[in-house]
This record gives C-alpha cells, structure tokens and sequence, in this order.
C-alpha cells in the first residue's frame, strides 16, 4: 500500500528521464549496485556534490580521461570520504555564510562500498556524524571488497564463501555475523537512517530524496546484489533483492529522530534457503547450516520489530 | 602601522593564517599538536575569524577534510607534526597530486619508536617525495611571513600547489620572539582572494580524482613534475611582492658572511640562528667561513645552491634526520647536487639534534672543527655525529 502511495506521490512519471551517472560506464552485467546508484542519482537530481570512496564505483565510472559523472564528482582515497564530504560541507557553509557564493543548497553527498563504511572508513564516518554535518552518505553494500576479488569484509554474512574467507573442510566461509551498519549508523543519533534495494525502485529514491534534504546526517544501507562476487545468474540481480527482503535477511526500514518504520513487513517471511540457493557463494552449505542461518534470520527480525515497536514512526 | 610584538611562533603562524582570512581550517590534536590550532579555534569562538572550523577525528581526516574543502574554492589551512605527518601520509600525496593548495605548518618532530615529541626533520624528510612546496623558517618573523606567503604561492593559478611551512617542533614553535605584524591591508594588496579555476560547481560539473589506468599514469605524473618544477619562478616571484610591501626579502638559499668564504657550513631551520653566532665569533677572528641555510627545500634549488657555492672548498652539512641505510638526507641530496659540476667542493656530513637533543655554539665549534680535520686527514665515515654519546664506526658509502 504505501508503495502505490508513493508511486502517486510522483504522479505518471516517477523516475526522471535525465541521467546524471551515465552510461559508459565499466560495471559488470547484472550489477545491483549499479542500477542503484542510478537510481540514487536521479533521485539526487543536479545540484550535488558527490564525494566517492575507492572501490567498484570509483573504478567503473572514472578512468582518466573519461567520466560517468555529469555531477561534480570527487574522489580522494579509500577511507576517507566521510572526511572528504565534511572538508566540502564545510567549505560550502563558510563561502556561504562570507557571501563568497549564492545560497544554493548543493547537497553533499558520500558515497562507498561496504569495505570503505563498514571497515577502513568507519572512523572518518562515526567522526563527520558526531560533527553534525549537513550530508548524506550511501553505503552500496555488495557484502565484500568486490572490486579487489571478493575478499571478505565485516559485511559479509555468515556462512558466505568469499577469498578471503572461503568455505573449505574446516570452515564454512565467513563466520561472523554481519556487522549493523544502520544500527551503528543509528546510534550517533543522526536525524535519518534508513535501509534500501535496488529491487524496490520507488522505496530506495524515496529514502535518498527525504535523506538528502533532512538537515543534518543521514546514512542509507542499500543492499547492492554482485552478481560476481555473490555467484548468480546476470538476469537475477532484481529477484535476488526482492528475496533479501521477502526472507528478512534484510528488511527495509526507516529512522527518523530515533523512531522506526518497517518499510516492507510480510505477514509471513519466506524462508532463507530461497534466497540462499540462487549464490554460488552459499552452494557449500549444508541442510543444518542453512537452519543456523534461518535462526539468525529469525533472530535478528524480531530484534528489529521489537525495536520498531518501541519507538514507532 | 604595522606592530612589533612578543609571540609564539605558532601563535604568529595562527595570526597569519587569521590575516590570510582563512575559510576552513581541519586540525587534530595528535600527540604532538601545537597552540596553532588552539590558537585558530579561539579566534573563530570569539568571532576574530570568520572561519569554518573543523574538529576532526585524525590527522588523516584533517587532510581529507582540507581537500574537500578545497575542491569546493575554500582557502583552507591544517597545522600538524611528527606522527600526525605520518598518519596523514596517503592524503599529503593527494593533495599534491589533486593540486590542491592547502596550506599545512608542520611543526617538525622525530618519529616513534621509542615514542618522542620533541623536534628533529625525520617528519619533513619523509614527505619529500610528495610534491609539497616546502620551505623552512628561522624564527616567529618568519613563521608569520612565510605562511603569508604559502597562501599567494599555492594559490597562485600558475601553481596550485599545496604548500607546507617547516618550523621546528619546541626549539621554535614554542618560542617567544619579537615579531612584527602588518596592518590588514598591507596584507589584503600583497595576498589576493582565492579563485580555484577548477572548483566543484553542480552549474559546471567536473570529475576530479579519476582513477590513472597505465596508459596515461605516466603522463599525469610526469606533466605534474613538469608543473611542480615551474612552480619556482612564482616562489620567487611571490617573495619579491613579499619584499617590496613588508620589506623582508627571503631567497631559496640563504647565505650568510659568504664572502670569499672557502668553507661552508649548512644548516635547515632554526639551528641556523645558534650556527651564525658561530660563524661571526669565527669571522671576526679572520676565519674565511660562512653559513648556508636552505630555506626552500622543495622544489630543490639547484640553480641558487650551485651559485651559493660556487667558491667554496668544504660545505660541512648538518642533518637532523637519518635516511636509514643511506645518511643524511640534505648531506644526500646536496651531494647529489653537486656530482656533475666541475669544481665540486668536499662535502662533510653531520648528523645530530635528533628527537629534541639541542645544539650548542660549542657543538657547531666542534662541526666545524672536526670538519675541517676529516677534510685533511681524510676518513671512511659517510657521517659522523655530533652531540650523540658513543662513536660511530664502520659507516661508509
């Protein structure tokens, strides 16, 4: 229901035909996170500045002397973007304010891989939340440092096979559980978090749109399905998203000012091993493993539910 | 009028940074910081500096935090020193490279282990390579001046360069001296306001930062040496306008009683003020000696070096830092220097004032002496020590 709201909300065209991360561009067939970013971009609209980590989306869209980008777009380095948006948010302000330059309300905006969040960058972001800058930031989550050969990363999910972590005799992959963003994200009291698919096209502009203009941090998970990396057929980048959601795996959510709403809540969540069979990167595990799998699953749902019942938006 | 008063080095650093009507600043206080920062934040909370003040969480986010600020036209400054350097490695490269004119004081100091605070030119020597204007100062006057004069240069469009000023950790940076601070508006006719032609604008989009795949890495790096090399002729052009308004004149190397001197002895920072009251005591007894100091260190100043010391039989060089493996980097590079000249003078080298140990008129004396003796007796060592309990032995190349 609400997201036929939503699709009213944006009346008979709901996505913008202008492109502002354009083709060109060197990702892979089926790409997730791609089409995500697209999608991100076009709900961004023009007037951005977007600062860029490291990674899959650096490398696919900026080889010198080409560019996707018809935004101002910068990249520095990997950990850094968090940094990188504050020293623009910041510079922005005080041209501003010396009337340097117009008002023009550019919106600044990170945007990284799971690695450059959730790993190496996690410093630079806790610090530009607890600063209180006015930007948002993207995290395109592929669950592993996919453009280096899939080594693994605190986002990957238990029980996955990556390069780093890979399932063998003695192990089944990773074998930690996949560290919580949004709930990190979240705990700097920042104005917005939100979660996002690219699977749910209207869901995920919907979020980058209102992220973008709440004044102060906003941080947005997005699950950004590899078709490389996770092993699966090019054509299934969407329903492979779909089911993230379908089973819980990953739910879409929303926070504002600390108050939650479930986005998408089946009555019944499917179970996991629809999700899990289509990845070659889960092909090893066993009937038990997938059970363990489907406990955490269930676990960590109603850890999220109880929390949204609490607090609710 | 402009005023003399008593500062801080690094208070005089936080003043000139304030008169340059600095937009962002980005500073950590990693042990060791300095009273820069300090010193910016309170006058941005007591509105003496209408300045965007970042408190970052790392000296690598302080950079981080200065390129993006820069990239949006903001003239943007950071102070660090030591282990904050090292921290913010990566990110000085991109600076550079990104071209960047971020102006960064760095307060130089030795490098951990074992842990120290105080100051040597270890932090300095290891950026050499990252294609930063550097220069080095004397005393607060210069302090003051310089980084003036950092913001004209870097900012220059010819340029667009970062730039960093050198002071040395305590022996200056927390030092009083008397220095003489100009009125505003000598100091808006000699620094113009920052335009950086290539400023992220959504009315004019650019891509900056793109990855260099091999087949144009090469060209990128190489038309940047191109460009940082040029970048002199501004340095000099920028220290004349510097002259002609405030009336101090400074040159990439400084020379000092060189008159038909046929030794040399070479210093960096300010230890070169202690080596000149050695050299007058020496020149005033008939002694044919004088100091060379080198102010600019990058780009490297062959040019007025080779003319510096074009009569000289023995250059006694004193390093703060030890390359490892090799010697005294400024030993080094100016031997280096020196190698395809026709009449090249013995250079002797020196290595001491290591992690805060000072240097006396009377370890100068020694420098000197001893320099002279390894000249006529000759010897094996690449370096010797100065001031550093135990002899060195065995060190050739």
């Amino acid at each position: 229901m609400r997201m036929l709201k939503e699709f009213i909300k944006f009346g008979k065209n709901p996505v913008t035909t202008e492109e502002f991360f354009t083709a060109g561009h060197s990702f892979c067939i089926g790409c997730g996170e791609a089409l995500a970013l697209r999608l991100a971009c076009k709900a961004l609209g023009s007037n951005v500045i977007i600062a860029n980590a490291t990674g899959c989306i650096e490398i696919c869209t900026s080889p010198l002397p080409v560019t996707s980008w018809r935004v101002p777009w910068i990249h520095t380095l990997f950990e850094n973007t968090a940094a990188t948006i504050s020293g623009v948010e910041a510079g922005l302000k005080i041209l501003t304010k010396k009337g340097k330059m117009p008002d023009r309300h550019i919106k600044c905006v990170a945007v990284a891989g799971d690695g450059g969040t959730a790993d190496i960058g996690i410093q630079a972001l806790s610090g530009a939340f607890e600063r209180n800058h006015d930007f948002l930031y993207l995290c395109f989550d592929n669950e592993a440092y996919m453009n280096t050969g899939i080594q693994r990363s605190s986002a990957t999910p238990y029980g996955a096979s990556t390069t780093t972590a890979p399932a063998g005799k003695f192990s089944i992959g990773q074998v930690t559980r996949k560290k919580n963003m949004a709930a990190i994200a979240a705990a700097h009291d920042i104005p917005y978090v939100a979660t996002a698919c690219p699977s749910y096209h209207l869901d995920l502009m919907e979020k980058v749109r209102k992220g973008a203009e709440i004044k102060g941090p906003a941080y947005i998970h997005i699950l950004s399905p590899c078709p490389t990396g996770w092993r699966y057929r090019s054509d299934l980048a969407i329903t492979i998203g779909q089911l993230a959601v379908q089973t819980g795996i990953f739910p879409l959510y929303e926070i504002e000012y600390g108050r939650y709403r479930l986005n998408a809540d089946p009555p019944k969540l499917k179970p996991i091993e629809e999700y899990l069979k289509l990845q070659g990167r889960y092909r090893h595990l066993t009937d038990k493993q997938v059970q363990r799998i489907q406990e955490m699953v269930n676990e960590d749902y109603v850890k999220l539910k109880e929390k949204a019942a609490a607090s609710p938006l | 009028m402009s005023k003399r008063i008593g500062l801080e080095a690094s208070f005089a650093t936080a003043e000139a940074a304030r008169m340059a009507d600095v937009d962002v600043i980005a500073a950590y206080p990693i042990t060791p910081q300095t009273h820069i920062p300090e010193r910016l934040a309170e006058m941005v909370a007591d509105g003496e500096l209408n300045a965007a003040y970042v408190p970052v969480e790392s000296e690598h986010s302080a950079m981080s935090a200065c390129l993006g600020a820069a990239a949006v036209g903001a003239r943007t400054f950071t102070a660090t020193a030591g282990q904050g350097l090292e921290l913010m490695h990566e990110v000085v490269y991109a600076a550079s490279s990104m071209r960047y004119p971020v102006v960064m004081t760095v307060c130089n100091r030795a490098l951990s282990a074992p842990l120290s605070v105080w100051g040597d030119h270890s932090d300095a020597m290891a950026v050499r390579d990252t294609a930063w204007i550097q220069v080095f100062c004397q005393n607060s006057q210069e302090a003051f001046d310089l980084t003036l004069w950092a913001f004209r240069v870097g900012e220059d469009p010819k340029v667009l360069f970062p730039v960093m000023v050198h002071l040395d950790g305590f022996h200056l940076s927390h030092v009083t001296e008397p220095v003489i601070l100009p009125e505003q508006e000598e100091v808006d006719r000699f620094l113009p306001r920052f335009h950086y032609p290539f400023a992220l604008d959504p009315n004019r989009p650019m891509t900056h930062g793109g990855f260099g795949p091999p087949d144009i890495y090469s060209e990128a790096k190489i038309a940047q040496e191109l460009a940082f090399r040029q970048s002199k002729e501004v340095v000099l052009q920028g220290w004349k306008e510097f002259g002609d308004i405030f009336g101090r004149y400074y040159r990439p190397v400084e020379s000092y009683r060189i008159e038909g001197a046929k030794t040399l002895l070479m210093t960096m920072g300010s230890f070169t003020e202690t080596a000149k009251i050695v050299i007058d005591d020496r020149r005033d007894k008939g002694e044919a000696i004088g100091l060379i100091s080198l102010r600019l260190w990058r780009p490297f100043p062959f040019e007025e070096f080779r003319q510096a010391v074009k009569d000289a039989k023995i250059i006694i060089i004193f390093d703060r830092c030890i390359s490892s493996g090799m010697g005294g980097p400024v030993f080094s590079e100016v031997r280096s220097a020196l190698y395809n000249e026709e009449a090249r003078p013995k250079v002797i080298s020196f290595i001491g004032g290591l992690g805060g140990r000072n240097m006396s008129e009377k370890d100068f004396d020694y420098v000197i002496n001893r320099g002279k003796e390894i000249v006529e007796k000759g010897s094996e060592k690449m370096f010797e020590t100065v001031g550093i309990r135990g002899k060195v032995t065995s060190i050739r190349g």
